[in-house]
């Protein structure tokens, strides 16, 4: 491999950060989820990198060797846990308040 | 960086990849920003192939792009409301603000680990009689008591308690 | 064949060290994948010209086989007609998706001992997310084409593709669970001596049928359905365009055909396939032929189903079957070695009998009591309809009248 670790912790960390602006800045409840994907594919791309490039060698591909793909492999669990609550209370929403934007979700509002 | 096929294929995908999330952020038009949003979770699983972790790379595009990104392409599909005069919210200034800020803080930590010559920054070797990248390793691992059994369970809880949720809630009654 | 580029030992792919190699074995998929294409549109019009007692193509070339050629250029000079309040990006890329997303599965099929595009460890994944990524083509065909009937063909979609993808991968799992390895070319390898059919029938039912949804033809072919929603995902494109999702869909039954071979048919297995590798083409590709023949058959025979039947179909009836043949095959994987012990190694045809024996057996047991519970359900509903029947609340349809004698 020629590639350096911090070429791809570059790469999880601008994704991470554009993560970070959608889910600040937009204003469509989707488009935040988006964004929480795009954050949560960033730690996983940093999870992967640190166990490709940290793991003691020779138990690299072992058992008890994989930890950084097991995490990831729970990041995605939760992140399609998540996905499929999020959009579900998007259609609810929607149905109820005919919007999808955040900002005018404001039922509780006094 | 010498160039050879691994370097132009890393070019590749990291470029899909933010240049993806990019257009996550700034697309006015909601379907191609979910779009975009299938361009750079593809670039993440060419990078996972490049970190010889094919099995997540798989897991990533049958999950991610055939259903998360479906979903949301469904429910901008259902909700319609695709191109808004105002796509960004009046804090827009002070969240870029804080994404530089995140991303000046992560290159710092990043900078401290030094360029790309360092012994510890070297990729480690595969044992030359695993050949699977550690898929079976994995395999037995999650259903390992001694490791990862027991969350394994209980995010098998939490995906049936978000698969009763979800319904119970878009649910028209 | 050493000097070949993309030659190579058994269960290795081209070489990553040269480019070169993985270059001419790109080229090579795609020419195999768009070459069987041009006989095989000409294939299934004869056959289903019997199916519906006509002739079929018979004017160009010998009994019509150069129409599909004449067809080609039609389509290539047509005129594409390009709707004016479309969404441009969406509405050109979907035809692309479409297509690759079908093409991008031959990569992992086994075509002989040495012919395979990649032979990736995660392969029979690699089959499952791919074919996944077809949904996107036909979902942006329905949003980007502006038209209603197009946007309710990208809905089905998603009802159909992602519902039938569930039992399409279980069943997926158990030709890789009596393998033990996700690797297609490992999975013809483990059926030298038994093809993974008489191991788990059941299974390569629910693959056939759950595939045939996935793919969108019929009886599951609610996408295009001519007489609800018109064409569905593909009214507005035309010429060239249209061709890419007709080449695209007939490609996947195709690919269909070959993945149920790979998995179930043993794939290039055959007399003499190991130690003359071509002829290991012939035989994948006489079963490939075989099975897309079966599954035409289907296609022109059986009636589209309505639109809530498909998805109580899916999850009421194939996806728990798929869970139970997936436990059980689990179950009696692990307990037959205890009873009956074998050398471990490459077993011959006899030595593989209890284990295809108990496996088999287990499968029919299943069917009968599948047949059993079926048989009660039906029983209850025709008493339910002949309750309302009788109080009144539901007509009967009037019966038939008689055949007037002319």
């Amino acid at each position: 491999m020629s590639v350096p670790l911090w070429m791809f912790l570059l790469v999880a960390a601008a994704l991470f950060c554009l993560g970070i602006f959608t889910v600040l800045s937009r204003r469509n409840a989707i488009a935040i989820l988006m964004g929480v994907e795009l954050m949560l594919n960033a730690v996983n791309l940093n999870l992967v990198a640190f166990w490709r490039y940290r793991t003691e060698a020779g138990i690299i591909a072992e058992r008890g060797g994989v930890a950084g793909q097991a995490f990831a492999v729970f990041v995605f669990i939760v992140a399609a846990a998540e996905v499929a609550v999020g959009l579900a209370l998007v259609i609810a929403v929607y149905r109820s308040r005919q919007t999808v934007t955040a900002e005018d979700i404001d039922l509780l509002k006094g | 960086m010498p160039i050879n096929l691994e370097t132009i294929a890393f070019t590749l995908f990291a470029a899909m990849c933010v240049g993806g999330g990019l257009g996550v952020a700034v697309l006015r038009n909601l379907f191609h920003a979910a779009l975009s949003l299938l361009l750079a979770l593809f670039g993440a699983a060419g990078l996972f192939v490049l970190l010889s972790a094919p099995f997540l790379a798989m897991v990533q595009i049958l999950v991610y792009m055939g259903a998360i990104a479906i979903l949301i392409l469904f429910v901008i599909m259902l909700t319609q409301q695709v191109i808004v005069p105002e796509p960004y919210n009046r804090q827009w200034v002070l969240g870029a603000l804080a994404a530089l800020v995140a991303l000046g803080a992560l290159f710092m930590v990043i900078a401290q680990l030094g360029g790309g010559d360092a012994p510890y920054l070297q990729p480690q070797p595969l044992a030359p009689e695993v050949s699977d990248s550690g898929i079976a390793a994995l395999g037995s691992d999650l259903v390992d008591p001694g490791r990862y059994l027991v969350p394994f369970e209980v995010a098998g809880l939490l995906l049936t308690v978000a698969l009763v949720g979800a319904i119970s809630i878009a649910r028209e009654d | 064949m050493p000097n070949l580029p993309v030659a190579a030992e058994i269960g290795s792919g081209p070489n990553p060290d040269e480019p070169l190699s993985i270059i001419v074995a790109a080229v090579l998929i795609l020419l195999i994948a768009m070459g069987t294409l041009i006989f095989n549109i000409w294939f299934e019009r004869k056959q289903v010209a019997r199916v519906q007692d006509r002739l079929g193509p018979n004017r160009v070339g010998p009994w019509g086989i150069f129409q599909t050629i004449a067809d080609v250029l039609k389509l290539l000079t047509k005129e594409i007609i390009i709707p004016s309040q479309i969404d441009r990006l969406t509405y050109w890329l979907a035809p692309v998706l479409a297509v690759g997303a079908v093409i991008m599965i031959w990569a992992v099929v086994p075509l002989s001992p040495v012919a395979i595009g990649s032979d990736l460890n995660v392969g029979a994944l690699y089959f499952i997310s791919i074919s996944s990524l077809g949904a996107v083509g036909v979902l942006a065909a329905g949003w980007g084409s502006n038209n209603k009937y197009a946007l309710l063909g990208g809905l089905r979609v998603i009802a159909q593709m992602v519902s039938y993808e569930v039992p399409l991968m279980l069943s997926l799992l158990v030709p890789v669970m009596l393998a033990g390895s996700l690797s297609m070319q490992d999975i013809v390898d483990a059926q030298g001596a038994m093809w993974y059919f008489i191991l788990a029938p059941v299974a390569c039912l629910i693959f056939t049928t759950a595939g045939q949804a996935e793919v969108a033809r019929a009886p599951f072919d609610l996408i295009e359905g001519e007489s609800e929603i018109v064409a569905g995902h593909h009214i507005e494109y035309s010429g060239l365009a249209f061709a890419m999702f007709y080449l695209a869909e007939w490609l996947h039954s195709f690919t269909l055909s070959a993945l149920c071979v790979t998995l179930f048919f043993g794939g290039w297995q055959g007399p003499f396939a190991v130690e003359v590798p071509a002829l290991g083409l012939l035989w994948f590709f006489l079963k490939t032929y075989a099975g897309y023949f079966i599954l035409n058959w289907l296609r022109y025979t059986v009636p589209r189903v309505r639109i809530d039947h498909m998805m109580s179909f899916n999850w009421k009836f194939l996806t728990p079957i798929a869970l139970v043949v997936l436990v059980m095959t689990a179950t009696l994987e692990k307990l037959w070695p205890a009873l009956f012990p074998v050398d471990p190694g490459r077993p011959g045809f006899i030595q593989s009998l209890p284990r295809a024996g108990i496996l088999f057996l287990a499968n029919l047991v299943l069917v009968g009591v599948v047949i059993m519970i079926l048989r009660q359900v039906a029983r209850r509903e025709r008493q339910r309809v002949e309750d309302l029947v009788d109080e009144g609340q539901y007509s009967a349809p009037a019966p038939m009248p008689e055949p007037v004698e002319v």
